[in-house]
């Protein structure tokens, strides 16, 4: 399968501060790509560093098969908060994208525009939250990209308003079949519209992976308190709590645990992501998700 | 919206740890089970699924693929895709004996000293164990 983004020893530095320090990636092409992780782990730097906006201190990154420029035609991005030009209107962005984009898809833009309800004469400073949404997703999707890069684009937007902008990406996937790469931290959203997801902690990536598998092979054992060094093989302890009398793991394994001395469970994919940045912090720090810092 | 002959709408619950294509699959099937789908019906087409539900395409695509590995439906490219067959009193004849085996098991349960809680347990435990071990 071909890659939409390839990264290999990725480092952005700040000086002596490092934003993405060594990340090595290979996302593959034709999925939606959920990108999780704690703040600072470095999911805007990445998509950042992926767009052309940034340059790597160090490192590789390729972007379907090619260095990463800045304003390519193959590559749409929405920035954190999804910017818009206040001053213009909705109709103003329209044409705007229209002269800078030599792949404009003039059609869509007015049809998602009509469909979403948004004024064409309308201001874009008196947009709400999810129009102002609506309108920067309309305008990278009508770039008609190969990868459409979204930074946390659903972050500030109330429940109805975040369903609407997530119903109408997932309809342009279904549409042009795009590739999409989503930051978000919202993991009850990714699980609906990701079918691929990335958990991103301290810059490294813990685990990667098709969603559906990423749920079938992940359990919750709970049962009497033991040592885990034994888990077979297969089997790989993502995160542990004892108490004095009980133990509590997340393993991941991808034949069946038969072993009644444990009670298996099911684990959502949000108690996937928990598992992991906690368990790569070891001391359960990492259990805050920035949604609620 | 215009939704042609579709009659089925899916839903997704977010917090059962099944995955999101199975979700789409036990739909259909329960559809067809409760004969609310008849052969002939088409069910919705990706993109009136996802710009209904916010879900992947891809994930609707996979569920259809299984559904059409079953037998239970059939694509027509272009047109759509179309039930086969109903499970409409495939198994109904069968419950009863079931259920009478079941209440047997029930019986011997309690009278090893099990409770409530305990005979949900095994029992959870053990189908999830058959269903895992089965694929």
């Amino acid at each position: 399968m071909t890659s939409a983004l390839i990264a290999d020893g990725l480092t952005k530095r700040y000086g002596r501060r490092s934003a993405l320090n060594d990340c090595t990636l290979d996302i593959p092409a034709g999925h939606v790509v959920g990108l999780v992780g704690p703040n600072g782990a470095g999911k805007s730097t990445l998509l950042q560093l992926a767009c052309g906006l940034l340059d790597p201190t160090a490192g590789r990154i390729e972007v379907l098969g090619a260095r990463p420029v800045s304003g390519s035609p193959q590559v749409g991005f929405v920035a954190q908060d999804t910017p818009v030009y206040a001053g213009l209107t909705v109709a103003d962005h329209l044409r705007m994208g229209a002269h800078l984009n030599p792949s404009w898809d003039a059609a869509l833009a007015e049809r998602r525009i009509a469909q979403v309800g948004l004024d064409p004469k309308q201001k874009a400073g008196k947009l709400s939250g999810g129009q102002r949404a609506q309108l920067a997703l309309t305008v990278a999707a009508a770039k008609r990209p190969n990868l459409l890069l979204l930074d946390e684009p659903v972050a500030a937007l109330d429940p109805l308003a975040r369903r609407n902008f997530l119903q109408g990406l997932m309809e342009l996937t279904a549409e042009q079949g795009m590739s999409i790469v989503m930051s978000s931290h919202l993991v009850a959203d990714l699980e609906r519209v990701c079918d691929h997801l990335i958990v991103l902690v301290a810059s490294r990536v813990r685990v990667a992976g098709d969603v559906d598998d990423l749920l079938a092979t992940h359990h919750r054992l709970v049962g009497r308190r033991r040592d885990t060094t034994e888990l077979g093989v297969g089997r790989a302890l993502v995160e542990q709590s004892h108490t004095e009398v009980q133990s509590t793991l997340v393993v991941r394994s991808t034949a069946p645990i038969v072993d009644p001395s444990w009670q298996v469970d099911r684990l959502d994919l949000e108690d996937i992501v928990l598992a992991y940045m906690s368990g790569a912090t070891g001391d359960g720090t990492g259990r805050v998700l920035e949604g609620q810092r | 919206m215009e939704w042609g002959g579709e009659v089925i709408e899916f839903h997704l619950d977010a917090r059962s740890g099944v995955a999101p294509y199975m979700q789409l699959i036990r739909q259909v099937r329960h559809a067809l089970r409760l004969g609310v789908l008849n052969e002939g019906d088409k069910l919705p087409t990706v993109k009136e699924v996802v710009a209904r539900v916010a879900i992947n395409p891809n994930t609707v695509s996979k569920a259809y693929r299984e559904l059409e590995y079953e037998g239970l439906v059939t694509a027509r490219p272009g047109l759509g895709t179309f039930v086969t067959r109903t499970l409409v009193g495939d198994s109904l004849s069968k419950h009863e004996p079931l259920r009478q085996g079941l209440a047997r098991w029930l019986t011997e349960a309690r009278e090893a000293g099990l409770d409530d809680e305990s005979i949900e347990a095994l029992f959870l435990s053990s189908f999830r164990t058959f269903s895992e071990a089965r694929g």
